[in-house]
């Protein structure tokens, strides 16, 4: 337990510093990205990784936090610290709802289903253009303040997406690390096992299926606080995957997996500006070679490179 | 203790089970035993809520308890292992019977991730007892090994650890001998008796024989669905009918 207050400590330093190193650089903006892809990805990865329970629709709990907050502060005037939390509780309500008759489907059909989930509400993003502009999007939606400090600048916006972050990251391995989390990673490796012993599996999947949700949506509020225009290109199945991407790359079942997946997708586009059109290529080859010959994720897989590689560095000094 | 009462179950006009009747006492060993494809598993995933049955009911200490699901059936004091053990492989043996403390815990999913201080405490008592299911059975120097990388033995082992941590009143065992060396199953029959000891009433389907003859109290005997016999050991083995549905009729 020690260990692990110690290694988020660590992280959170980290975190905390990297302006000093950027001194407030485009990259800064990357890495507010960073910050929201982290909490998603975190997010899907209680879903995926720990319950075992697949979402392929995960950018519409997204964009609906992001759709939310953006109308009812720039169309309604509202203030965004009471919209982003009843964006969530919606978007969690909601994902509740749904989550009962969608949950009793297991794999593919679980994938099928959630899909056709994120697909209905991309639809509803831009159908409805009196509400939400439309395709062309939704602009003027105010930064986020504390009294007189306005979150107007990437530096400001980085301290205030990372707070939210680390909340998230805390939150997760706490879980992760509890009773509640034990049952998730059990339904996860046998559903039936789990349920004998007293785990009420239906349930359970719902309530995290909810969680997921509500940090999706936090997500997508301060998306929208911090970038002051959405449009629905941004929460679309395309991004669902990408999501995927990320728990996969950076390992399932892994909530510092999840920064790292996130960080790597976030960034590697910023360095493949001249392939940028083959950038989905470049995703779908990663992910092949990482379910191939990493199938425990960046998290995982690294150290065990390395332990490898030493290794071998050993034996060759042998010889 | 467990009463079940003219249960039939019919998979697509197959009847796997017709009106089949029997009580288990509480604090006994019972035994069901009979050829294969008589219908024991069958029998024994309707009790435990993995199957609801076409008829009949099953009473648990008097409630009405068909048709339960295996959660509900876990609070009320009801567990089982299974044949080809169902282990949590990627968690280590420790935590596989910290699950098993579930209903014994109360920590709410939000209270867990804010880490309230009833959540600690909590925690720390589910790790320590559990320990004692671990010691109890004999594996407590694998604790931290992870139940994937275990031999089929010590699965089994940990399986009934698991279950023993729900704090049952009856538990169902099936096949516990099924892939077991001589002294594995010498082991378990220790186990089984000193499970019984501690008050719990024990259920086993169960082929190897000597096994049951040796520890059980009383056997109930299936065949083709429908109960063939019921009593003691030595009544069981004197049983015509029995020995007829076992070796095949005699002219």
């Amino acid at each position: 337990m020690k260990k692990e207050l110690l290694k988020f400590a660590a992280f959170a330093l980290l975190v905390m510093l990297m302006p000093l190193a950027f001194k407030g650089g485009y990259l800064m903006n990357v890495l507010v990205f960073v910050g929201i892809n982290t909490m998603l990805s975190i997010a899907l990865n209680l879903l995926l990784g720990y319950a075992g329970q697949i979402s392929l629709g995960h950018a519409g709990f997204f964009g609906l936090g992001a759709y939310l907050s953006g109308i009812l502060t720039a169309s309604y005037g509202w203030n965004a610290w009471l919209a982003m939390p009843l964006a969530a509780v919606t978007v969690g309500i909601l994902a509740y709802l749904i989550g009962f008759p969608i949950l009793k489907l297991k794999g593919h059909y679980l994938a099928m289903a959630t899909l056709g989930l994120g697909i209905i509400i991309y639809i509803v993003f831009n159908e409805t253009v009196d509400l939400t502009g439309g395709p062309s999007g939704l602009s003027g939606i105010p930064n986020l303040a504390i009294g007189g400090l306005r979150f107007d600048s990437d530096v400001k916006n980085y301290y205030l997406v990372w707070g939210f972050t680390l909340a998230t990251v805390l939150f997760a391995l706490n879980l992760a690390n509890s009773r509640v989390g034990r049952a998730l990673r059990a339904v996860h490796d046998s559903e039936v096992a789990a349920r004998v012993v007293g785990v009420n599996s239906r349930l359970l999947k719902v309530q995290i299926f909810a969680v997921s949700a509500i940090f999706s949506s936090l997500a997508g509020s301060l998306y929208a606080h911090t970038m002051t225009f959405i449009s629905p290109a941004s929460f679309g199945f395309n991004f669902s995957v990408e999501l995927l991407t990320m728990v996969v790359i950076g390992g399932l079942g892994s909530i510092y997996g999840s920064f790292l997946g996130a960080a790597l997708l976030t960034l590697l586009p910023e360095f493949l500006r001249a392939a940028h059109d083959y950038d989905i290529i470049i995703y779908g080859a990663l992910l092949m070679v990482m379910v191939m010959f990493m199938p425990g994720g960046l998290v995982r897989g690294v150290p065990e490179l390395y332990r490898k590689l030493i290794k071998l560095k050993g034996g060759a000094d042998h010889a | 203790m467990l009463e079940v009462s003219g249960i039939s179950q019919v998979f697509g006009g197959v009847t796997a089970l017709d009106r089949v009747s029997f009580g288990i006492t509480k604090g006994d060993i019972t035994g069901v035993i009979g050829p294969n494809g008589a219908g024991k598993t069958t029998l024994f995933n309707i009790i435990t809520g993995i199957y609801t049955q076409t008829a009949g009911k099953v009473r648990l200490a008097g409630t009405d308890v068909s048709g339960l699901p295996p959660e509900r059936l876990a609070r009320l004091g009801l567990v089982r292992t299974f044949q080809n053990i169902e282990l949590f492989s990627g968690m280590t043996v420790h935590e596989n019977v910290m699950v098993g403390m579930h209903t014994k815990s109360t920590s709410g999913l939000l209270a867990c991730a804010l880490k309230m201080p009833w959540c600690i405490a909590e925690e720390r008592r589910i790790r320590e007892n559990s320990m004692k299911w671990l010691e109890f059975t004999g594996i407590s120097d694998l604790a931290e090994v992870t139940a994937g990388n275990l031999p089929f033995g010590k699965g089994r082992m940990l399986e009934i650890a698991r279950a023993l941590a729900v704090e049952p009143q009856i538990i169902l065992m099936d096949e516990p001998a099924a892939g077991l060396n001589n002294q594995e199953t010498l082991g378990l029959s220790q186990l089984i008796q000193r499970i019984r000891e501690t008050g719990i009433t024990v259920v086993l389907v169960e082929h190897d024989m000597e096994l049951v003859m040796d520890i059980c109290d009383r056997i109930v005997v299936l065949n083709l669905g429908k109960k063939l016999a019921e009593g003691t050991p030595s009544e069981i083995q004197d049983n015509h009918e029995v020995i007829a549905a076992y070796l095949g009729e005699d002219e």
